[in-house]
């Protein structure tokens, strides 16, 4: 078909556009991806009964500063890959710094405890569920964001699966974090930094795809 | 683009008519880098036109217009290299029996394929290159054998090069 007359087809029929359908989307994703997240949390491994008492509440406000902070950057990040022509690498990059923060804080804390205490520090309570669940939980979110994607146009496929596989596994950690016996530093940033790794990693590789268009 | 997203048709139109210009001629420019074709680059005109018409909510009117359609445009450009490649990948390396497995009379075929442009061209063409380019004759020997000089046996060769060199890019699909 020559392209002049495949123009006046394009544009034989122009409908209006809404402003602001992309952010809507992600948001809507963001809330179903939560909502399934936690749904599931509740149902399969429950609420941890001692969840605000004592030095678990305050861990809790660590684990979940460290979750929801890696969210509301990711969160940033995804919405630039979803927009052609708007630099995200920078925000991709910015994605380190709570990873950085939790792993000085853990590495501090094994350092000051006594050698007898770092192997419970470390491993904790349940250390393999929260590598299990973590993951697990985070499947209907990156289902979610991986469907708002596909909406939008994201131009770098493997930087937006990471992104989408960060902000999902995020969400999955914040859903456990109500659950999570684990009462440690070390705990936190191994257990919940690893399983956060991984979904990026393989956001990462199911991007191109899952996302193409 | 801002009146195009507001549904008003001409405007967006001309749009497109106006982009398609600049997509070609980045198309083309990089393609025929690579040693391929124009109708391909017409092809992903058409591609990235599509991608800028279904995507086009993702535009900001509060953002410059060009990185936008850029990016959408190189997305599409490396996409389709990305896809063409990976079909030559596809071909399975343990089918190394299949080279020899199979016997194919092409090369007859393509000097058939020559027999039949030689005949479009003029016969003191065709007699010239016959001499020296396929029987390999030298200058003097076709010469003494057709009877015409020296140099108008090499200028009748070289015409003649020329003009099948056209045909053969006539024939081809622009």
């Amino acid at each position: 078909m020559k392209t002049s007359r495949f123009i006046e087809l394009l544009s034989a029929d122009v409908q209006p556009v809404r402003r602001g359908t992309v952010g809507k989307t992600l948001v809507l994703a963001l809330v179903i991806g939560a909502a399934a997240a936690f749904g599931l949390m509740l149902v399969t491994v429950g609420l941890r009964p001692d969840l605000f008492e004592g030095t678990g509440s305050m861990l809790l406000a660590i684990k979940l500063l460290f979750t929801m902070s890696l969210i509301g950057i990711g969160t940033l990040f995804v919405v630039a890959a979803s927009h052609p022509g708007r630099n995200a690498r920078r925000r991709l990059a910015l994605t380190i710094l709570p990873f950085l923060a939790i792993a000085s804080l853990g590495l501090g804390a094994i350092l000051l405890a006594t050698p007898m205490n770092r192997h419970d520090m470390v491993f904790g309570q349940e250390w393999l569920t929260c590598l299990v669940c973590i993951p697990l939980l985070a499947i209907a979110p990156f289902a979610a964001l991986i469907w708002a994607l596909r909406k939008a146009a994201p131009t770098d496929l493997r930087r937006a699966g990471a992104g989408a596989g960060l902000v999902a596994a995020a969400l999955g950690a914040t859903a456990y974090a109500f659950h999570c016996p684990g009462d440690s530093l070390p705990f936190i940033a191994i257990w919940y930094g690893l399983p956060i790794l991984l979904w990026t990693l393989l956001g990462a590789m199911l991007g191109p795809r899952l996302l193409r268009w | 683009m801002v009146e195009g997203l507001k549904g008003d048709a001409p405007a967006y139109k001309a749009l497109l008519s106006k982009l398609s210009g600049h997509l070609r001629a980045y198309f083309r420019g990089r393609l025929v880098r690579m040693g391929r074709g124009v109708v391909e680059a017409e092809d992903l005109v058409q591609e990235a036109l599509i991608g800028l018409h279904t995507r086009r909510h993702t535009y900001d009117p509060s953002q410059p217009f060009t990185p936008w359609a850029y990016a959408i445009a190189r997305y599409k450009l490396l996409d389709h290299l990305r896809r063409t490649k990976v079909s030559f990948r596809g071909l399975p390396i343990e089918d190394a029996e299949e080279l020899i497995a199979h016997d194919d009379l092409s090369e007859a075929e393509s000097a058939f394929d020559l027999q039949n442009l030689l005949t479009r061209i003029s016969p003191k063409m065709r007699q010239a290159i016959q001499y020296v380019k396929l029987d390999g004759l030298s200058v003097s020997e076709a010469a003494a054998r057709s009877g015409m000089s020296e140099s108008a046996i090499k200028v009748s060769v070289h015409r003649g090069m020329k003009a099948l060199a056209l045909l053969i890019a006539k024939g081809k699909p622009t």
